[in-house]
């Protein structure tokens, strides 16, 4: 079986977020990158966890980014994944980023593609929905559970106040979120081998993004708590009733 | 030119989050001189006629049993006949599982510009802008959409439901898409209990409360305030709680019209998951929490002292 899993690369969840240049991008000044957590946590370890149950199973990583990202790569890498691809270019919106990696998981002729649910920066929640429709794929979202048997894939998706449990035939993209696997700190042996892994660089396709953002603001600051003693549970009800209006 | 909406439904009801999608669309609607119209996909309990109160003229209904289980390309494949028969150059879903299923996959097919997440109503002034929550809450972006079809997904409690009068013309429609490849198997609702993402209130508890057998003290505040229930990221890591239960930056994100915080410190990630709830309430020990600082209202106390006794006075302005 061949799996692709699909890489970005995000700021730290502890980073602040604040913009530049007339508020138009964010600013990198002290910014650790990370990889998205839900494309590492669960898409890549789940890839993982089947490569090792079945050792023919091959991963690729996919990245679309210019050569910063390269840090984060061999860092997945050396959680798992046999290569790497990184199509070489400034990330656009995410109509451009599904379709640089549809691009190469067309020619690919892979069995899975694993994504994140989002990234946590722009939170678009929609490269995987995208490729799966330019792969002419079938596309399960937001998935906690995925199992295989042969070439039947049952997968359990997590609905409104619940969770669906699907059949599916490969190939799928499925786009990954907690449940689905535990997260994995990378060993010296790992580390140690992905920095002999091939990472190929390739152009991009010449393709336009349909979207631009045009800027970015932080929300206003709160007011302030209004702080209740111990006691004054009444008033604090009364306040939520009479003054916020939201019971 | 039309406004589209998906009605999305759960066995036979129509979602609340698409009375707000309806609303929002017609809004739009009206700011592009143009009308908003509806597509309802499966076997219906409601009557599509009455989403005419909020806004929509029209309802295009595939109403057969065969399209009641969800199947993105076959949802996808539906909508997109939709549009090229009615003419929609917007097409607005809520920002729910089922709205980021189907909305990206219906950008490529239409070639349409897409933004998930919308948090107001876009500005059309000048070309076509949404606001849009990014950085997990933390920021907002202003996205312009450069194609003539749009396709924006509308974040949950971002706009609101407006209710009136109206009736909406109802169109049953037989679509060409082919079969699903999708089975659906099994689903598992938890009934009677209001789900995270829909809920207008949400109580939540972290490891403040010490062990999952002092969870009543959630659960029973959830119950009279007719709340869901949450937790923070240490509580359902250590199976104090369902995983579906977290919320925060790597679990589930929502905005609901009140969080109240039981014994969470607030660290930034769980922030993330809800700062854009509309009122805050924090109880917690430490007058140091951070959550203090995100707070509308707070209680620094005892949670096992303080809990109980707004239960009760909850239970007595209730009355």
């Amino acid at each position: 079986m061949k799996i692709l899993v699909c890489i970005s690369k995000t700021p730290d969840t502890t980073a602040k977020i604040a913009f530049t240049d007339n508020n138009t991008k964010f600013s990198e000044e002290g910014v650790q990158h990370i990889i998205n957590p839900y494309d590492e946590w669960y898409a890549l370890v789940r890839a993982v966890e089947l490569k090792e149950k079945d050792t023919s199973t091959v991963i690729h990583l996919i990245n679309v980014g210019d050569a910063s990202n390269d840090a984060i790569i061999r860092k997945a890498l050396a959680i798992g994944g046999d290569e790497a691809i990184r199509v070489n270019t400034a990330a656009g919106d995410d109509y451009y980023v599904a379709a640089q990696i549809a691009d190469i998981a067309k020619e690919g002729g892979y069995d899975l593609v694993l994504t994140g649910k989002e990234t946590i920066d722009y939170n678009g929640a929609s490269v995987g929905g995208m490729i799966a429709e330019f792969l002419e794929m079938p596309f399960i979202s937001f998935a906690t559970k995925f199992d295989l048997d042969g070439t039947t894939a049952t997968i359990t998706r997590e609905i409104e106040g619940g969770a669906e449990v699907n059949e599916v035939a490969l190939p799928v993209v499925v786009s990954c979120q907690q449940g689905m696997a535990e997260q994995r700190i990378p060993n010296m042996r790992g580390i140690m081998g992905a920095r002999t892994k091939p990472l190929k660089v390739v152009d991009p396709k010449d393709i336009e993004s349909l979207t631009e953002v045009q800027s970015f603001d932080l929300p206003a600051p709160k007011q302030g708590v209004k702080l209740f003693e111990p006691g004054q549970e009444e008033d604090l009800v009364k306040a939520l009733r009479d003054e916020a209006k939201v019971i | 030119m039309s406004v589209l909406v998906f009605i999305d439904q759960h066995d036979g009801e129509i979602k609340k989050s698409s009375f707000e999608a309806a609303s929002y669309a017609a809004k739009i609607a009206e700011q592009t001189g143009t009308q908003a119209e509806g597509i309802l996909i499966g076997k219906c309990n409601n009557d599509p006629a009455t989403l005419g109160k909020y806004g929509l003229k029209k309802v295009y209904v595939a109403g057969d049993d065969k399209y009641s289980a969800f199947d993105d390309g076959v949802y996808t494949g539906i909508i997109a006949e939709t549009v090229a028969q009615s003419g929609a150059d917007t097409i607005v879903f809520s920002n729910n599982f089922n709205g980021k299923a189907i909305a990206p996959r219906l950008s490529v097919k239409l070639k349409a510009g897409l933004v998930t997440g919308a948090v107001a109503l876009p500005d059309t002034s000048n070309r076509f802008v949404v606001r849009k929550s990014v950085f997990s809450g933390k920021a907002f972006a202003n996205v312009s959409v450069k194609t003539a079809t749009k396709v924006i997904t509308l974040n949950g409690n971002a706009y609101g439901v407006n209710e009136g009068e109206g009736t909406a013309e109802v169109v049953n429609i037989t679509p060409a898409t082919a079969e699903g490849r999708v089975k659906v198997k099994e689903v598992n609702v938890l009934k009677g209990e209001v789900p995270l993402s829909e809920a207008e209130i949400v109580v939540s508890g972290g490891r403040g409360l010490k062990g999952p057998e002092n969870w009543n003290l959630v659960t029973d505040l959830a119950a009279a305030l007719g709340a869901a229930t949450a937790c923070s990221r240490p509580v359902s890591d250590s199976g104090w709680r369902p995983h579906h239960e977290h919320v925060g930056q790597t679990g589930l994100a929502i905005a609901p019209n009140l969080y109240i915080a039981i014994g969470i410190s607030g660290a930034i990630q769980h922030l993330a998951g809800v700062n854009r709830s509309k009122v805050i309430v924090v109880i917690n020990k430490d007058p140091e929490a951070p959550f203090f600082k995100a707070a509308d209202y707070g209680i620094v106390g005892d949670a096992f002292e303080v809990v109980p006794r707004i239960t009760e006075a909850v239970k007595k302005l209730k009355g």
